[in-house]
């Protein structure tokens, strides 16, 4: 009840800002082949439901199986980072200066080596998710209180059990943050994976559609592409509410 | 280890080498000093800090905050060395302050943590800890995460886990600091009566005298930092004792006193 309340102020904002722009268009602000109004692209988004649900079908697959490998290979690295400290030294400039190399660069390189199909998107879409989980898995890792190690250690608790019982279940809260945080740039490297050489996705079907001066399709593509984050996040939200009951709390939840 | 006439399942201790501190299981601290570096300089947390406690015997540290209490215990524990004087100590489990449950696991789980910490698998801890948790008054919190325990429940918990972990030694840091008046009262009750039933060695630091002389057999006061034990109080009165009796009022008024504070 009081998460419909709140959403319908944000649906209240929504329809005026595609008022102001179906307003816009209709008076003659723009070609509408360069801004289609929102009810050209509501049309296009009925009329193509096909094959924009085909190709979203193949994004969603890139983006989910990226989060995924970033959160596992993530949960991996921090863990050997928090363990060894000189894996830390020797691996966090050098994760920095990963996640410096423009994508749009990367992106084709990897299609040329790997080909057209998934792997070489679910690759970059993990690069780009991965070093936000990370940060957000190390700052768990160092959340825990030094005295409930000193606890351990007068249980004569090993160094791997003190991490297998306590430190492991405590740091993977912050994977599901570091997940949430990703699933933004997640998206936008899927589309720029995809225009580096694809032959299906909701990033090919925008690159496709711009030069046969399918804007309204292009628009819909977009439509999706975000819709498909907000469910992401309420997805991520609502996994980690199922598999960390003890750790939930609403906060960042988009409809609330 | 206390192993003649246990009636109740009992968590044996892992083998230590033998020697004269595991025979007698009891606690000595001589002249120890303890200095830390800190940004601003040296800080000596104690100097010349000595305590005694035998076997089985519970012996209660009170001093200002900031005497070294918490070092002590440390220090005790093992998990710091002294810079001068000796340590001789059973091994010792540790309670701290706050609870420090794990929040993702119930209350029999957490019990459990130091059985799982040896190597035990979760159904041998689980049915090790399940009768003490029993005893405890906790059988129908066995699945229940600490968040939704009282402060009181954690508190036992708590305890349970570091009486589980089957050391001669308890360590106790502020058990009950963190509860309210009443709470705090009543499981000081708690444990005075868990520790007639099962005797260990107890050093027990807190800033409450009353505390202290409630479940203390000694009360060792300490001095403001450098911190070092400045008087002793016998606390040898029958127990179950009452908090109204005035003959623990009058050894509290003598805590006071050493402690600079006129009640």
């Amino acid at each position: 009840m009081r998460r419909a309340l709140g959403l319908w102020r944000a649906g209240v904002l929504l329809a005026v800002l595609v008022g102001v722009w179906e307003l816009y268009v209709d008076a003659g602000g723009a070609d509408s082949l360069i801004l289609p109004a929102p009810h050209s692209v509501a049309t296009a988004l009925y009329d193509d439901r096909g094959l924009l649900w085909s190709n979203f079908l193949v994004t969603a697959e890139e983006i989910l199986l990226g989060i995924v490998v970033a959160a596992l290979g993530a949960l991996l690295i921090a863990s050997l980072m928090h363990f060894f400290i000189t894996v830390r030294r020797a691996s966090l400039p050098l994760l920095i200066a990963s996640q410096t190399i423009p994508i749009p660069m990367l992106a084709p390189v990897l299609v040329l080596w790997l080909g057209f199909g998934l792997l070489p998107k679910v690759i970059v879409v993990a690069m780009v998710s991965f070093f936000s989980i990370v940060v957000t898995t190390l700052a768990a890792f160092s959340a825990i209180d030094p005295d409930l190690i000193k606890l351990m250690r007068t249980f004569d608790a090993s160094r791997w059990r003190t991490f297998r019982h306590v430190e492991l279940p405590a740091a993977l809260p912050g994977v599901f943050t570091g997940a949430k945080i990703a699933v933004i740039v997640a998206v936008i490297g899927a589309v720029f994976a995809e225009q580096s050489g694809a032959n299906a996705g909701l990033g090919y079907l925008f690159e496709q559609s711009i030069p046969q001066l399918l804007t309204a399709r292009a628009f819909a593509t977009v439509v999706i592409l975000s819709l498909f984050a907000i469910a992401l996040f309420t997805l991520l939200n609502l996994a980690e509410r199922l598999t960390l009951p003890w750790a939930h709390r609403p906060i960042g939840d988009p409809i609330q | 280890m206390p192993a003649e006439g246990v009636k109740r399942p009992m968590i044996e201790a892992p083998p230590q080498e033998p020697g004269e501190r595991e025979r007698t299981g009891g606690v000595r601290v001589q002249s120890v000093s303890r200095t830390f570096a800190t940004r601003a300089g040296p800080v000596t947390a104690l100097d010349g800090m000595s305590l005694h406690a035998g076997q089985g015997e519970i012996v209660a540290v009170v001093g200002p905050s900031g005497s070294g209490k918490t070092t002590l215990l440390e220090l005790i524990c093992g998990l710091q060395r002294p810079d001068g004087g000796v340590i001789e100590a059973a091994p010792a489990a540790l309670m701290p302050q706050r609870d420090l449950l794990l929040p993702w696991l119930g209350a029999l789980d957490n019990a459990t943590l130091a059985l799982r910490s040896r190597g035990i698998s979760r159904v041998q801890a689980r049915a090790a800890a399940q009768p003490w948790l029993e005893r405890f008054g906790l059988q129908e919190f066995a699945a229940t995460r600490p968040a939704e325990l009282s402060g009181g429940m954690r508190q036992r918990v708590s305890f349970l886990r570091s009486l589980l972990a089957g050391k001669p030694v308890l360590a106790l840091d502020e058990p009950f600091a963190a509860l309210d008046a009443i709470t705090r009262a009543e499981m000081q009750s708690w444990l005075a009566q868990m520790l007639s039933d099962e005797p260990r060695t107890v050093v027990l630091v807190t800033h409450d005298v009353e505390e202290a002389v409630v479940l203390g057999d000694r009360v060792v006061v300490m001095s403001p930092r450098p911190g070092r034990a400045v008087a002793e109080v016998e606390v040898a009165l029958p127990r179950p004792r009452r908090r109204t009796d005035p003959a623990l009022t009058a050894l509290r008024e003598r805590v006071y006193r050493a402690l600079g504070m006129p009640e």
